[in-house]
């Protein structure tokens, strides 16, 4: 067999991960496999960010690939790939905030590493989180923004889920250019994240996860 | 005779614009008390700048929006009413009496982006609420296939691709054709080139352009006037110019983010000769303000070369060689290269300690300090990492013990300036009074 998908991808070795799919696809390969072999790529990816051995150009890399390879193989998915998912997140960056980049991210390393993501998007106003909040029955909550005009909407979007009678439902994370401690306790969120696999963490954590 | 400005040395050009900083031309002082305090003012910088111990460590808050929140106004008040964005900015500055401002730097004409059409930001009444800023809006404005165009023509590039994209104003411009082939009579060729000027939309287009000019002109006979205010009651402007580094100069606002990461492994050779390509011409856009305004320190916002946002090799391959060579090109212009490292900066310290000495200022944001000093003491002046999170919702107490702290470590033996780690927008004006009134009271020199 042609060389292991998931150490190449692993590895960001963008063309010749895509050959690896062709020849997989073409020899007749289910899908489904591809794809996970694809997933698991990623979490080596996620691992060595963590370990500081990637950087955030690999996991933007490394989500394009996967996006190339998610195109080659969709045509011919017979079924849905059955991705065991750990839990469902809301997400979005807060109102009055419109950076994405940061967001995007963390939401993608949540959704490679088997979370379901809410992504609403940017600018969302609170009632937004706590419709989707109520529609979803997700238990975590991820408010991200770069400004520090997002202080004051993380800390309104969080009074606003409380006032709903959600705040003993879910657990909020915030992250983004410059949120620390003070800004946890400033907002009332429960923890707060500084990089893209803290939320991972945090999420598995929250959902007694492994 | 004196010697003409290409004939002095970089030395000498530096200290000419510190001269022109430390006594500017047309400005009448209020009293000679102003006058004392503003020469005091400048110099305490200077002397931080040039790792002399100043009388004692000079404070200076990065303000943005924060005097239209501090007088009851709105970002989009100081936008559009330019007496009200001259009226706050005054009455921060008198009240708080900081060593330096920024003058009006942060509040932009609004005006003249809306008769541009500007798509590049969302501003207040322009997809951002009045009470909040503006802020950029990410995006691929040049394409990963134009490497070549904006390599050979940057400026060609800029008129005909990116600012079309970037002001729906402009969009006439993709039909003109480069100023370059204007070469002589012969033969209609040149005559050619004039063709599209004579279009209905592309005359519509030179018409904003206009128009635009004539805001831009209204817009700085006020606030041009209201520096002049601030500097004759004795207060100087901090900054001279500024400009970008390359990589952030293409990763912001060219190739986006996302883009200019992927360009690093797949067309690598096309992303560096495009950085090549931009240095020159953010060197002269530092120099050339530097010059105009008379003070020498040039301020480079640094984006995308934070801790985590490259490798360290990729630092080290993509945005410092060419980071090295805008500082170099500055400093050889007479100018002081001011790069204010936005986040953390703690992986790229010994790197970027490859400067010579006394000529840049480091300014950071959440960077270790203590490692700072530790690593670039002996060769740069070091300033801010007063957090932006204590000023906005800390108490002032806090803030003081900050500054003192900060003061203790980053401050010792001279070679700091207290700012802020980022920009101060909605903060505690308690809070900006605590961080240069501790300052006044703790950081002077024995």
């Amino acid at each position: 067999m042609a060389k292991d998908l998931v150490s190449t991808l692993a590895d960001l070795k963008e063309k010749e991960a895509l050959r690896i799919v062709e020849d997989r696809l073409s020899a007749g390969e289910e899908p489904v496999k591809i794809l996970g072999d694809a997933r698991r790529a990623l979490e080596i990816v996620g691992k060595r960010f963590a370990d500081s051995q990637y950087f955030i150009p690999d996991l933007v890399y490394s989500g394009e690939i996967l996006k190339e390879i998610t195109d080659m193989v969709k045509p011919k998915l017979t079924k849905a790939a059955e991705v065991k998912r750990l839990g469902k997140v809301v997400f979005g960056t807060v109102a009055g905030d419109i950076h994405d980049i940061g967001k995007d991210i963390v939401v993608f390393m949540l959704d490679v590493n088997g979370f379901e993501v809410y992504d609403l998007g940017v600018d969302v106003p609170a009632q937004k989180f706590v419709q989707k909040i109520k529609e979803s029955g997700a238990p975590i909550v991820g408010l991200s923004g770069f400004l520090t005009l997002a202080y004051d909407s993380m800390k309104q979007t969080i009074e606003a889920i409380k006032n709903a009678g959600l705040r003993d439902k879910v657990k909020v994370m915030i992250g983004g250019g410059q949120i620390s401690e003070e800004i946890r306790k400033y907002t009332g969120a429960d923890a707060y994240g500084t990089d893209a696999m803290a939320g991972v963490y945090l999420a598995k954590k929250w959902t007694g996860a492994k | 005779m004196e010697k003409k400005w290409e004939e002095l040395s970089a030395d000498e050009k530096r200290e000419e614009l510190f001269e022109k900083w430390l006594s500017p031309e047309g400005v009448e002082f209020a009293s000679p008390e102003a006058e004392k305090a503003y020469k005091e003012r400048a110099t305490r910088i200077k002397d931080a700048i040039q790792m002399k111990k100043p009388d004692r460590v000079p404070v200076f808050p990065f303000v943005g929006f924060f005097p239209a929140y501090y007088v009851g106004l709105t970002p989009k008040d100081l936008m559009y009413d330019y007496d009200k964005c001259s009226t706050a900015f005054k009455k921060y500055v008198m009240d708080f009496e900081p060593d330096a401002h920024l003058g009006t730097f942060v509040a932009v004409p609004g005006k003249l982006y809306e008769i541009l059409d500007y798509k590049l930001y969302a501003w207040p009444g322009h997809g951002t609420a009045p009470e909040h800023g503006y802020q950029c809006i990410e995006g691929e404005y040049m394409t990963a296939d134009e490497y070549d165009a904006l390599i050979h023509d940057p400026s060609n590039f800029f008129t005909t691709t990116y600012l079309p994209r970037v002001f729906g104003a402009f969009e006439p411009f993709k039909m003109l054709a480069p100023l370059t082939n204007i070469l002589e009579m012969y033969g209609g060729f040149t005559a050619a080139s004039f063709i599209a000027y004579g279009l209905p939309p592309v005359q519509d287009a030179y018409k904003a352009l206009l128009e635009a000019g004539s805001e831009a002109l209204k817009w700085i006979g006020v606030v041009g006037a209201c520096h002049g205010e601030m500097a004759a009651a004795g207060f100087p402007n901090f900054f001279g110019g500024g400009c970008k580094v390359p990589f952030d100069t293409l990763g912001d606002t060219l190739r986006g983010t996302k883009g200019i990461m992927l360009d690093m492994y797949r067309q690598p050779d096309k992303l560096l000769q495009a950085l090549e390509a931009m240095t020159p011409i953010m060197i002269k856009m530092g120099a050339s303000a530097a010059k105009m305004n008379g003070n020498p320190i040039v301020f480079i916002p640094l984006h995308k070369g934070a801790d985590g946002f490259l490798s360290d090799e990729q630092f080290k391959t993509f945005y410092w060689p060419t980071f090295r060579k805008l500082l170099m090109g500055l400093i050889d212009e007479g100018c002081v290269p001011f790069p204010w490292a936005e986040g953390g900066y703690n992986s790229r310290l010994k790197v970027i300690r490859d400067v010579p000495k006394g000529k840049v200022l480091y300014g950071f944001d959440t960077t270790d300090m203590a490692k700072a000093k530790e690593i670039l003491g002996d060769v740069a002046c070091i300033g801010g990492n007063m957090p932006i999170d204590l000023l906005s919702v800390g108490t002032s107490q806090q803030v003081e013990d900050c500054a003192k702290k900060l003061i203790e470590t980053a401050g010792k033996g001279g070679g700091y300036i207290m700012m802020s780690g980022a920009v101060i927008d909605e903060a505690k004006s308690e809070n900006i009074k605590a961080m240069i009134d501790a300052t006044k009271e703790y950081g002077v020199y024995k």
